[in-house]
């Protein structure tokens, strides 16, 4: 039924939803998404430009990391759970057990001054990313004065503030949404 | 409770509040491991930030760097199986039935409520992340060098992220 809205190709096994996310997880420095697109689209053509849109969509629309999300939705689909689990486990196999490692040489060689040196820098241009991130995204809110409100209050209450996100969260999202849409119309 | 208990219940919480990834739970990273739990200070957590970026794999590694420095191999899978079960029990749910709410108007509400809240808890993440590491003038000057060419150049991010690390290495930062 979902192979025939997904071409003629044939229904991927649980091996096959592994060993393509596999790839994705080795391949994505700097970022999985495009390296997730380019493997699920134009490689094994799992899914069609527009459905892989729909689902990136949802996985960005719910909690959870986007990437992860989209491994277990794509798995689902396919092969239920175990196709949710194959696709997760793919993606994050190498990863994690590359950051294992990373993380202990780290440990190891941190104490030699050239380490710690190449550290001190590398988290301040790490800072930087996170800061061209937020740039790049808050670019869009020019010229809406509600929602850039909305922003540097949730900015007030966790950087300044230092609120437990828990209770910041919720109130900042409902209060947000409610009075985005009421001035919207 | 153990600290592996401490770390899922850490981790399970934030996976539901995971709007905008990884990125976005930065500041509740940083409360939690740093202010409640005293598992490490700010720069110790903003150099394994640093460190996750160096690695392959979705940006969540965050999360399995900081399980592994505080509680082993096994706090690493323990944070990570943390931050994901609850978002994709969830998201196994949801996509069965996506279809039937996709055009929905409260849902555009609400994706349109959450996109300032994600803006301004990145703007966070980024605001605490140059306090930990803007130590001195020449940090300082790294941030700023090295924010330019995230924004205004299409150099890839890996590049600009091994070279202020080399400049590091090499003496001219630290």
């Amino acid at each position: 039924m979902e192979a025939a809205t997904t071409g003629e190709i044939a229904l991927p096994s649980v091996v096959d939803l592994f060993a393509g996310f596999f790839i994705v997880g080795v391949y994505g420095f700097g970022g999985v998404l495009p390296w997730a697109r380019r493997m699920i689209v134009e490689q094994r053509k799992w899914l069609t430009p527009v459905e892989f849109t729909d689902m990136l969509g949802l996985c960005s629309f719910l909690p959870g990391g986007n990437i992860m999300n989209v491994t277990i939705a794509l798995g689902a689909r396919f092969r239920g759970i175990p196709g949710a689990a194959a696709c997760f486990l793919g993606l994050m196999t190498a990863p994690v057990a590359i950051v294992i490692l990373l993380g202990i040489v780290y440990d190891r060689y941190a104490y030699v001054p050239s380490v710690r040196q190449a550290f001190v820098a590398l988290s301040a241009a790490a800072a930087a990313f996170v800061l061209a991130t937020a740039w790049k995204i808050a670019w869009p809110l020019r010229g809406k004065p509600l929602a850039i409100g909305v922003a540097a209050c949730t900015f007030v209450a966790i950087a300044v503030l230092r609120l437990p996100l828990m209770a910041a969260m919720p109130v900042l999202t409902i209060s947000s949404t409610l009075l985005l849409s009421r001035f919207r119309k | 409770m153990s600290t592996l208990s401490q770390l899922a219940a850490v981790y399970a919480q934030l996976s539901l509040m995971a709007f905008g990834g990884a990125n976005a739970l930065i500041p509740e990273m940083q409360r939690q491991v740093v202010d409640v739990h005293h598992w490490m200070n700010a720069q110790a957590f903003a150099a394994l930030y640093a460190l996750a970026q160096a690695a392959p794999g979705p940006n969540m590694m965050i999360v399995s760097v900081i399980g592994l420095r505080v509680g082993g191999i096994s706090g690493a899978l323990v944070t990570t199986g943390a931050v994901a079960a609850p978002s994709s029990v969830l998201t196994f749910f949801v996509s069965g039935v996506w279809d039937r709410f996709k055009n929905a108007s409260w849902r555009k509400a609400l994706q349109a409520g959450l996109q300032p809240v994600t803006i301004g808890l990145i703007s966070a993440s980024a605001a605490l992340l140059i306090e930990s590491t803007a130590v001195d003038w020449r940090t300082a000057f790294v941030i700023v060098v090295t924010a330019a060419l995230f924004i205004f150049t299409k150099l890839h991010p890996l590049l600009i992220l091994g070279a202020a690390a080399i400049a590091g290495a090499i003496g001219l930062v630290g």
